[in-house]
């Protein structure tokens, strides 16, 4: 199972450093880490996903809440949300490839952000799930270097129906 | 006034009476603060069990023990005495020097990032970047460690912002934490729920741990359960909630419990856990607890609650509070019935004898001793062996039992027996340790006397590590690895050496006058009773 844990925490020293730690010494997954500052300067988002049974994700939403520098834990899944990544990816092409290489990108909606003779840089931010499987047709290609966020998410805006 | 000044100061606002600890340069401007504060220092002969000591006075006085010591090696050292007091939600400020603040990360002499290196077992950890903020975070400190879950805070104080000027000492009235808002009150509709759920059962059950003593609850646990007969077994950190020979206590659980607390446990069809953490040394398998009974978890801490096992009912809240509310009920209920059965699982405590040549029964003396005992007496046991002897054969009535519950640290009961007498100098206090984690501690024998502190020491002396040896017994069939205690220190000669008198016990029949002489003894002092290594417990 697989949840999402939006997290406000203390925009301190040291806070990302414990909240990792918590989820390395109990043993919880990190499948992605996001942080970021919040509009208020002194609280940070970070927005975490972790996987695992439906106790531990209990407990990870309990052993945060403990955690003095956390102000407060929201938790959704994918569903009940928006999420998104950023993907930039540089990849070499020649005069064989770079067509396939700018149609892959527009059927994907990924776009060139930068170029020189025998590298494309492409960036594209979309699902989670979209980006992999981005990732996944342009790899027959050689890629030079990958740089990639953890995901993003805020809950839809709709009221959740009862 | 500089930083250390304002340190001192808050421990004088906070009402702390002792500070254990051990000097060092980096820690030296709190040093020369504190001396004409009023506030005693306990100059211990080893770091670690500066957090022991503060731990034993923090159990018996009910308020925060303190623990200064100095960077590095001094920092480290505190950490298993940290780790300890967090296992057992033990409520410790533990201030450490730390080397100045510009040459902080540089690996300088004695620097040690004692900060990262707690983190995963303290409550809160600060390290102080303005004195500025001193009084807030002694404040904020204080209170973090004495409220909701008790435990540890760690304060690391670089040099140079100890003595870094203050323009104005200001200590705040109150906390004001956004991210930290313990529950206090049960909820009502649980403790509806709860009582409800009380009516239906026939065989209730109320297993007490640790969090009851931390919130000072037994008393309120007490009436209830006297009230409508509910019977009553312990964690090794609950022992106590109810005297031993209390008609409603039936014993402690877990694989070194009593057979009877344990059938209880599987009998009952209503189990109210109480301040446990549910943890594998009492409850083996929590499934079998959860199975076929309701199951009520009530915990100051909510991540307590369904960590490792799910409950029908949970209850989140200082216990004292609960316990009121369900006090405040008026039921018509009665199971006498119940008790009734299980009186009939009771089995016969073995009285003292000597037998075979005067051989010393461990188990046998330890019931002796603690009837020997004032009624009040503090009983701390070490770890191994004579912990788990002490557990099922102490007898305990008006008095408390202290261990190293969640942690099982080796060395505890000395200096935790120090902490404890100091916190309560007209109680009596014995620490009860194998001869294995006597000499882990035993460098605190000069601190007792140093500063005149009253413990009476017995050490259950079979030169080996006994609940090892016994574990590599049955589990690898008698390949005894690394447990022979040998080149053994002869205790009387070590007794004098810190001028400490010694008496010791090799015949069962001498037990009683032993013990008579031993405890009559107006200062510290070592009882050295001889026992067999193949004991088993």
């Amino acid at each position: 199972m697989k949840r999402i844990y939006s997290v406000l925490v203390e925009n301190r020293a040291g806070v990302l450093c414990k909240v990792a730690g918590l989820f390395w010494r109990r043993c919880f997954n990190i499948d992605s880490l996001a942080v970021g500052e919040t509009d208020d300067p002194k609280v940070s988002n970070m927005i975490i996903v972790s996987s695992g049974d439906p106790r531990t994700l209990e407990q990870i939403e309990k052993q945060l809440n403990k955690k003095l520098d956390v102000i407060k834990v929201k938790t959704f899944d994918e569903s009940e949300s928006i999420n998104r990544e950023l993907l930039l990816v540089k990849i070499r092409c020649n005069r064989n490839n770079r067509r396939d290489i700018m149609e892959t990108c527009e059927i994907m909606g990924a776009t060139i952000v930068d170029m020189s003779k025998s590298v494309l840089m492409i960036q594209m931010c979309d699902t989670p799930e979209r980006v992999q499987l981005f990732l996944d047709v342009i790899k027959g290609n050689s890629i030079v270097e990958i740089s990639r966020t953890g995901t993003l998410a805020l809950t839809k805006c709709a009221e959740p129906r009862n | 006034m500089n930083g250390a000044d304002a340190i001192v100061r808050s421990l004088q606002k906070e009402g702390v009476e002792y500070v254990f600890g051990y000097p060092g340069v980096a820690i030296c401007p709190f040093y020369n603060s504190i001396l004409g504060s009023g506030i005693r220092t306990v100059l211990v002969r080893q770091e670690q069990n500066a957090a022991h000591e503060a731990g034993g006075y923090a159990r018996i006085s009910g308020k925060v023990g303190v623990a200064v010591v100095t960077s590095g090696p001094g920092a480290t050292n505190l950490i298993t005495g940290i780790a300890t007091a967090f296992a057992d939600s033990i409520p410790l400020v533990c201030i450490t020097g730390q080397v100045d603040s510009t040459l902080m990360g540089s690996d300088v002499f004695q620097e040690a990032d004692i900060s990262g290196a707690c983190e995963s077992f303290v409550k809160y950890s600060y390290i102080v970047r303005d004195a500025a903020d001193i009084p807030r975070i002694m404040k904020e400190a204080f209170h973090i460690a004495s409220t909701g879950r008790k435990g540890p805070v760690l304060i690391d104080v670089p040099q140079d912002i100890q003595m870094q000027p203050l323009s104005r000492f200001e200590y705040p009235e109150d906390v004001s934490l956004r991210t930290y808002k313990p529950t206090v009150e049960g909820h009502a509709v649980q403790i509806r729920k709860v009582m409800q759920e009380l009516q239906k059962a026939s065989r209730p059950l109320v297993c007490a741990g640790g969090g009851v003593h931390l919130s000072g609850a037994a008393p309120e646990v007490r009436w209830f359960v006297e009230r409508y007969h509910i019977p009553v077994v312990t964690t090794m950190m609950g022992l106590g909630t109810l005297p031993t020979e209390h008609p409603l206590f039936y014993g402690m659980v877990g694989n070194n419990g009593s057979p009877c607390g344990n059938r209880a446990m599987m009998e009952s069809d209503m189990v109210l856990m109480v301040g446990a953490r549910v943890a594998d040394r009492s409850i083996r398998q929590p499934e079998l607890v959860m199975g076929d009974k309701v199951l009520v978890h009530i915990d100051v801490d909510p991540a307590e609650i369904g960590k490792n096992a799910g409950p029908t009912i949970p209850l989140v809240g200082d216990i004292g509070s609960i316990f009121r509310e369900f006090n405040r009920k008026e039921l018509e209920l009665d199971f006498s019935e119940w008790t009734g059965v299980l009186n009939g699982y009771r089995t016969e405590v073995p009285a003292p004898e000597a037998s075979e040549g005067g051989r010393v029964d461990p188990g046998a003396f330890i019931r002796t001793l603690s009837l020997a005992m004032e009624p009040d007496a503090v009983y701390v046991a070490d770890v191994g062996q004579n912990q788990l002897w002490s557990c099922k054969n102490a007898v305990m009535r008006e008095g408390r039992f202290l261990t190293s519950g969640g942690m099982g640290t080796m060395g505890y009961a000395v200096p935790a027996a120090l902490g404890a007498r100091l916190a309560d100098p007209g109680r009596q206090v014995v620490a009860v340790c194998g001869d294995g984690g006597f000499q882990m501690t035993m460098m605190e024998l000069a601190t007792l006397q140093q500063y005149q502190i009253a413990v009476k020491i017995v050490v259950l002396r079979n030169n080996t590590l006994g609940l090892v040896r016994q574990y590599q017994h049955f589990s690898y069939k008698d390949r005894f690895s690394v447990v022979d205690l040998g080149a053994y220190p002869d205790l009387e000669r070590l007794a004098s050496a810190y001028d400490i008198p010694y008496l010791h016990l090799t015949d069962a029949g001498e037990t009683e006058r032993i013990l008579k002489a031993f405890l009559a003894e107006p200062g510290t002092a070592l009882l050295e009773v001889r026992i067999d290594p193949d004991e088993t417990v």
